[in-house]
């Protein structure tokens, strides 16, 4: 726990990292650690190019009349960005990296329960990736993410048949790693991890996976019905054949409103894991937090309707999907009431990790009251299909997801790697980013009240000052995110040796060393504390631990 | 892994990261309905946009329908029901460790899966020479009232979408069956190791059971349907 000797390269502990340096050991393994590797760097290229296409549309709205860019390559940058974050970057971010690396040593198995199936998805999602990236940067695809018929079936004249096909196959991948996930979780657990002994980590995925595996097929075949629809005509979704293009946005739904919970629910995984090692107490509500998981995996199947309020959505059935949109709210402030009452009292310490995890909270708040705003029929009718809706799926997707995806990055850092992040750079990229990314998007809540359209590559110039705001915002938020780029490559090699349990966390992933050793744990563990008993981790004086990550900014001095 | 010393597990048949043979097999097995699990909300989604329309041209939907061969669709059925029978004692021969049973009974299940399909391509045939195909070029108008015709064609891209997606599913159960034939011929199996037999023929029984839910809502859906037409 407290430090590792050094040794010389020759007599290093065997890690998943060092027993063999092939490449043919990194495309063939079967490590579920090595897997989630692969996932972090692709996942990393991903967000990349999709922030890229980002930074150019926000400098285009830098004037009311944009003349960086062409209407139509605008269209192409909004659709290029939306397909590459949604799908090859939100949803497999966090199960696939930190869940795949984490969840069988959380639980102390060796590894998940199909190895194969989960490298498959890899392949899956990297061939998947590439064919709609390819299609969407040569020549691109201007339909939006959202692949709306008729337009994506008939009169689009770009390569939708190929992002589509690419998506398509990313499904797959994500199945496949859902499916894994629940198997694992019912039969690999260690002697004695009962299912309420899991960490709420474990808990969230498994409500993610149960959405991946019951959803995605939904979407799956209506993205096939839309490639059959574009090359033969068939006519289901096309009215002049007798086809119903609402049917569309309704199969469609069905798998994209879950999806968000696939983003946001491994976030609240993450926080989960962070605010009570940061705050050295247990969690408050365990049950709550982990069955308000599975409430909001449920009641988002019930939920999709929303998105058709202004599509002729019969009104009884607006109502009702209203008011199951307001009851995903329930279980969702349960959990932040549930991390709040962990922080009273507590000895919170600010390290990077505990920043992120404080910052998603703030701006997961503010995402989820204003999608409050949106269930309302009235209101809803006011803003569709405006910057208030850009907004507030930025708050839960960038402002949530994205700052758990960092925050558990800095945190398990150490474990994946053996080294430890430089915490003053991490913390000065934490707030450059909550910063950034407040100034991007808050404007954007003002701009959509006001009624600027979203999608509009122009618009009036009394708009200009909140739109240069937003832009402005977005500049420092790509410096926000190339900063942890950088020092998390540095640290590879300059940062200092991890211990065992940096943070003094609770959890077997903490008991093991870092990096792991191949197969995970050195002895199989037994289990006999329930989780997050930060309670009983108290020194010889009978105070309270405090994390190490908080000591190093404290005194300055190293992790040895 | 291989080059991995805990690899080396004494019994070769049980993956390094099972403790033992009942939680592999308990794995594999829930791995597999979760499968099919994704595969009923694969299937379930075009059932449910057939029946939207089913529920919307309700008369021309059952006019389409009339064209469609029962006698065909019946003799499929049970052919694809032997099949499953056939499966069934494949997996019971499985639990009972007896390799060359196992193979007889996957060839079978091959075999009457290959009938289905050999009648299905028949049945396709007939369809095309008849102008049933929804394609431009192929489709022959089937009703003088523009809208009818526009309906029943809809019902086509159903028919046609549905049954071809099944036998997608079908070939790709085949292909497996092949392997798994090989692996019983080669004396992969025994009375303690036999899953692969078992998830294969949950697969497989799926796929029976889509086709079971496909007959009646295409080729039952017409009043006066004739087995012999």
């Amino acid at each position: 726990m407290s430090s590792i000797p050094y040794y010389p390269a020759a007599e290093r502990p065997q890690t998943y990292l060092n027993w063999s340096y092939r490449v043919k050991s990194w495309l063939f393994t079967r490590d579920h650690k090595r897997i989630a590797i692969l996932y972090m760097l692709s996942i990393t290229l991903f967000f990349f190019i999709g922030g890229a296409a980002a930074v150019v549309m926000r400098l285009h709205l830098l004037t009311p009349d944009g003349t960086l860019v062409q209407a139509d390559t605008y269209n192409r940058l909004f659709t290029l960005h939306g397909v590459v974050m949604v799908f090859f970057f939100l949803i497999p971010s966090i199960p696939a990296v930190l869940g795949n690396f984490l969840i069988p040593l959380m639980i102390g198995a060796k590894d998940l329960a199909f190895p194969r199936l989960n490298l498959a998805s890899w392949y899956f999602y990297m061939v998947g990736g590439l064919c709609a990236v390819i299609a969407l940067v040569a020549g691109g695809v201007d339909t939006g993410w959202t692949f709306y018929t008729p337009y994506s079936s008939i009169y689009s004249n770009t390569n939708v048949v190929w992002a589509i096909a690419g998506i398509f196959l990313a499904g797959f991948s994500s199945i496949f790693t859902g499916l894994n996930f629940i198997v694992t979780m019912h039969k690999m657990r260690a002697p004695g991890m009962t299912w309420f002994k899991m960490p709420l980590f474990c808990w969230s995925h498994y409500a993610t996976s149960i959405i991946q595996v019951l959803a995605t097929p939904v979407v799956a075949i209506t993205l096939v019905l839309v490639i059959i629809e574009r090359v033969f005509h068939a006519g289901i979704f096309d009215p002049s054949l007798g086809g119903d293009p609402v049917l569309f946005q309704h199969m469609f739904w069905f798998y994209s409103h879950p999806a968000v919970y696939i983003m946001v629910l491994p976030g609240m995984a993450v926080v989960s894991e962070i605010i009570p090692c940061f705050a050295r107490k247990p969690i408050f509500g365990y049950s709550f937090i982990a069955f308000s998981s599975v409430a909001i995996a449920v009641f988002g199947f019930l939920v999709w309707g929303h998105h058709m309020f202004v599509s002729g959505e019969s009104m009884y059935s607006a109502l009702i999907f209203s008011a199951l949109s307001f009851s995903v709210a329930i279980p969702s402030a349960v959990k932040v009431f549930n991390w709040t009452a962990t922080l009273y009292k507590g000895s919170i310490s600010s390290a990077t990790p505990m920043l992120y995890a404080l910052g998603f909270i703030g701006l997961f708040t503010m995402g989820g009251l204003t999608g409050l705003f949106l269930a309302t029929l009235g209101i809803d009718v006011h803003v569709h299909d405006t910057y208030f809706i850009i907004a507030h799926f930025h708050y839960i997707m960038v402002g949530g997801a994205v700052m758990a995806y960092l925050g558990g990055l800095h945190f398990w850092w150490p474990k994946i790697t053996g080294r430890m992040y430089p915490e003053f750079m991490g913390k000065i990229s934490a707030f450059i980013i909550f910063l950034g990314f407040n100034l991007t998007f808050f404007p954007q809540f003002l701009l959509g009240y006001l009624g600027m359209p979203r999608r509009y590559h122009s618009y009036p110039p009394e708009m200009q000052v909140l739109n240069v705001l937003s832009s402005a915002g977005a500049s420092i938020l790509a410096v926000g995110y190339l900063l942890p780029l950088g020092y998390f490559i540095w640290s590879l090699r300059y940062g200092k040796i991890a211990p065992t349990n940096p943070y003094l966390a609770t959890g077997l992933e903490w008991q093991t060393t870092s990096p792991p050793p191949p197969e995970n744990f050195d002895v199989p563990p037994i289990v006999t504390e329930g989780p997050y008993r930060y309670d009983l981790m108290v020194s010889q004086l009978g105070t309270p631990l405090i994390a190490e990550g908080a000591r190093i900014q404290t005194t300055g001095s190293a992790v040895k | 892994m291989t080059e991995l010393a805990t690899d080396l597990h004494p019994n070769k048949a049980l993956a390094h990261h099972f403790t033992d043979m009942p939680q592999q097999r308990e794995a594999v097995t829930l791995g597999m309905w979760l499968f099919l699990a994704t595969e009923v909300m694969l299937f379930g989604a075009i059932f449910l946009a057939y029946t939207v329309y089913r529920h919307q041209y309700f008369d021309s939907f059952r006019a389409a329908g009339g064209h469609l061969f029962v006698s065909f669709g019946t003799i499929n059925t049970c052919v694809l029901l032997t099949s499953s029978l056939m499966m069934a004692l494949a997996v019971h021969a499985a639990h009972q460790g007896d390799s060359k049973k196992i193979v007889r009974y996957v060839l079978l299940t091959i075999l009457f899966g290959a009938i289905f399909l050999g009648i299905k391509m028949t049945e396709y045939v007939i369809d095309t020479r008849e102008g049933l195909v929804p394609l431009n070029g192929w489709w022959k108008a089937q009703s003088p009232d523009l809208r009818v015709d526009r309906e029943m064609r809809l019902f086509f891209v159903f028919y046609f979408t549905m049954t071809l997606l099944h036998a997608i599913h079908m070939t790709i159960g085949m292909a497996i069956l092949a392997v798994i034939a090989w692996f019983a011929h080669r004396k992969r199996f025994s009375a303690e190791d036999y899953n692969p037999v078992d998830v294969t023929g949950l697969y497989w029984h799926f796929v029976d059971i889509v086709w079971v839910f496909l007959f009646p809502a295409l080729y039952l859906v017409h009043p006066e349907m004739h087995l012999f037409k």
